[in-house]
């Protein structure tokens, strides 16, 4: 991995990260829900977006598709999801006591994560 | 600065968590580039993950016992909670290797997923834990 490419991958991971933390402050004055759903939306759309990109590089391989996948996905779709408050929220519902809550908060967050990226590579690889 | 505004729509609170987010992704990088994939398994994500939750569980109850989120709290949970350790772990990269694995190994997809997911709850427990100890032994405000 080139130099530039690595620069720019911690650069859009930054960027990605300072667009997870504005999305999730917008969901969060918008809707008010007992389950931390905004941090579900973040990481299933997220998760979309990377099986997008990881789709087309898988059907479409240059040196190019491979930069732009890492810059993309690894940087910028790797800094928007996160996994650290995923399983923080999770903890914090079964803090209070909440334990049917936390479970179905993390399935939905897995489930929702995989099936979307799913979606994504599907779309992706017959796009490419 | 105005402090009527959502911390989101704060241009230099938004900075800290593209600084952080920066850094954490720097590690991740490194992580992914550096550590070893045993039987071909994501090993790299799964350990930047865990030591993400580990270290934002910590993070979040230390603060929290030590007083409101403000200032310069506030400043260090956007940094290093919000951009570091969200930066560093990833759910996307996660959710990618797991259709993966499912597609070929579904029985590694399936592992990788649970003991993933259950690690982190368990990372993120102790982190909190430590965090609880830690103040108590040092007399800070529960």
């Amino acid at each position: 991995m080139s130099a530039v490419v690595v620069l720019l991958t911690v650069l859009a991971g930054g960027l990605g990260a300072g667009a997870r933390f504005v999305v999730d402050g917008a969901l969060r004055a918008r809707w008010r829900t007992s389950l931390p759903v905004a941090t579900t939306v973040i990481n299933t759309t997220g998760s979309f977006g990377l099986g997008l990109l990881v789709g087309l590089a898988l059907a479409h391989a240059s040196p190019g598709a491979e930069a732009a996948q890492v810059v993309l996905g690894t940087g910028f779709l790797g800094g928007y999801t996160t996994f650290s408050t995923a399983s923080v929220e999770v903890v914090a519902l079964l803090r209070e006591g909440r334990r049917g809550a936390a479970g179905l908060h993390a399935a939905t967050m897995l489930g929702g994560s995989a099936l979307a990226a799913a979606a994504g590579l599907a779309v992706g690889t017959a796009l490419g | 600065m105005s402090t009527h505004h959502p911390s989101h729509r704060q241009p230099a609170l938004v900075g800290w968590v593209v600084l952080g987010g920066a850094a954490g992704t720097a590690v991740r990088l490194a992580a992914e580039a550096q550590l070893p994939r045993p039987a071909d398994l994501p090993l790299p994500t799964l350990l930047v993950n865990l030591a993400g939750a580990l270290v934002l569980g910590a993070l979040l109850e230390g603060l929290a016992r030590r007083g409101a989120d403000a200032g310069r709290r506030r400043g260090v949970r956007l940094l290093v909670g919000t951009g570091f350790c969200g930066g560093l772990t990833t759910y996307s990269t996660l959710a990618v290797e797991v259709d993966l694995l499912l597609a070929g190994r579904p029985l590694a997809g399936v592992g990788y997923a649970l003991v993933t997911v259950l690690l982190g709850l368990a990372a993120a427990a102790a982190g909190v834990a430590a965090a609880a100890s830690w103040s108590r032994s040092t007399g800070a405000r529960p």
